[in-house]
């Protein structure tokens, strides 16, 4: 019979401490975990998102927990393991993974967005989708400067989209190009969206004048219901059309669009803007921040990442306010270039950040509205994006 | 890829990303033209008439439960005024809900 000291002596070597002890990496991974609870729960970035993805950073790197094995996604991508064999030798989070691996969490998210949002700004001046447009300069650009220090297409590709600013987006598209950095471009790109009001204004001002700042702008046009609930049919028929590859991510957003412009399917709306939502956000966060084991997140590549995805998302914010600038010029000064900058997608955040610089400058501007036509269009612009991202380096 | 490819690909998506927001901006364009509203088209004599008609049921409607009844609006635009609301909500983290708006005036801005 064992004595009690081999015993106790048993039980520490298959305790998660002395596994903790053999690996200090894991110890790091608990500690940026904590540091991100702590970012959602006290200083409240993002916290519906990043609490989530904290905690299931917190759960895979405790050593033995076995919820996540990126050995057999590996497997899955390789063609060696199936669903099946997912679902017999996998833990809960490889189980909540399939739906982010799918596509499923991002479009259905992209759904609430979209019974969410309100495209009446953007109808009533339609010249703000060319400011969505121009702040897409942020993915390619990101995307260029990937690829030139050494990253693969597929990888510069998902490391672009972060400048989309947009979520779900980034998760979609870097779930089909490159799986293995699912966590440090989910990361960057929520952790960046929740700093927008700190990213983006000192750029804001570098880049426009004082009276550029304080131009207060038309009321916009009252936009009528038929044109709301017309336009999310049409922009998903020429937009498919245009770009297929799009379809799963701009169908959603139309589709929870239409329900609530219709009038007709309030509790399909309802649904999809709190309750859908909330579950898909429960299991998007915490299977991404369960892909963020330490030895597949501790890496330079991370850091790079990080990096990249900062110029991205400054990178984009120029781009919005350089046309916006333009804009301003050719108008004769009828177009507040803040505005520029809410096309990033982030939504309503940036669009919130443009209406407190405008009002800084001159406190009887309002802004928020005019800025919610570039916002929503940025949305569209990184949907577009992702998709030729997609069609391009998904085959 | 060599970065020259990199290049051609990612000014071919900016191009992509702009041609497919240019064609919504004309199609929207044409929505407008199209002067897609939720009215019937009146004859331009009928028009007017009705104009008076909501101000007068607007006195008369009882209260919505839990208002404190109605805000009075100067020189403001009920859009405008739509929107401070929302921003001073925002602003104080109060529900708008709790808050009680009593009129808003635009005020001339000042002289140099």
């Amino acid at each position: 019979m064992e004595n009690a000291l081999d015993i106790l002596a048993r039980l520490w070597e298959t305790s998660g401490f002395f596994m903790m002890v053999s690996d200090w990496r894991q110890l790091i991974m608990i500690v940026i975990a904590l540091f991100l609870l702590y970012l959602g729960l006290v200083k409240k970035f993002e916290p519906l998102l990043l609490i989530g993805i904290a905690f299931g950073m917190l759960l895979v790197n405790l050593p033995g927990s076995d919820m996540y094995h990126p050995e057999l996604w590996d497997g899955y991508i390789a063609g060696t393991v199936t669903i099946t064999d997912i679902f017999h030798q996998g833990g809960l989070l490889d189980i909540l993974y399939i739906g982010v691996k799918s596509g499923l969490y991002p479009s259905l998210i992209f759904m609430g967005v979209g019974a969410m949002t309100d495209f009446g700004p953007l109808i009533a001046n339609p010249k703000s989708l060319i400011l969505g447009a121009a702040a897409q300069i942020g993915i390619f650009g990101a995307f260029l400067l990937a690829g030139a220090i050494g990253f693969s297409p597929n990888v510069a590709a998902s490391i672009g989209i972060i400048g989309g600013a947009d979520g779900p987006t980034a998760i979609w598209l870097t779930s089909k190009l490159a799986p293995e950095y699912l966590a440090p471009i989910a990361i960057a790109a929520y952790s960046y969206m929740a700093l927008i009001p700190l990213i983006q204004p000192p750029v804001m001002r570098l880049l426009t004048t004082e009276e550029e700042r304080k131009i207060k702008m038309d009321q916009l046009r009252p936009v009528s219901k038929k044109e709301k609930i017309i336009f999310p049919i049409v922009v998903t028929v020429f937009v498919v059309l245009l770009l297929p590859s799009v379809a799963p991510l701009l169908g959603c957003l139309m589709l929870g669009n239409l329900f609530k412009e219709s009038g007709l399917t309030d509790r399909l709306s309802d649904t999809a803007q709190n309750a859908l939502m909330n579950i898909v956000t429960i299991f998007l966060s915490i299977s991404v921040g369960g892909t963020a084991l330490y030895y597949r997140f501790l890496t330079l590549q991370t850091i790079e990442i990080i990096v990249l995805g900062l110029l991205a998302f400054e990178m984009a914010t120029i781009g919005g306010l350089l046309l916006g600038k333009l804009m301003c010029k050719v108008t004769g000064g009828k177009i507040n270039p803040l505005i520029g900058s809410a096309g990033v997608s982030a939504v309503p955040m940036a669009a919130r950040v443009s209406q407190k610089e405008g009002q800084r400058a001159n406190p009887s501007n309002f802004l928020l509205m005019h800025a919610m036509g570039p916002n929503v269009a940025g949305v569209i612009g990184s949907a577009v994006a992702a998709g030729f991202l997609l069609a391009v380096f998904g085959g | 890829m060599s970065v020259a490819e990199y290049l051609i690909n990612s000014l071919l998506g900016i191009c992509v990303v702009f041609f497919a927001l240019i064609l919504l901006i004309g199609i929207i364009t044409i929505m407008t033209k199209l002067n897609i509203t939720d009215e019937p088209k009146k004859a331009k004599g009928a028009a007017a008439e009705p104009a008076a008609a909501p101000a007068a049921a607007a006195a008369e409607r009882p209260l919505a439960p839990g208002s404190a009844g109605d805000l009075k609006l100067y020189d403001t635009d009920p859009r405008d005024a739509a929107m401070i609301m929302a921003i001073v909500a925002d602003e104080l983290q109060k529900p708008l809900n709790e808050l009680r708006f009593i009129s808003i005036r635009e005020i001339a801005p000042e002289k140099d």
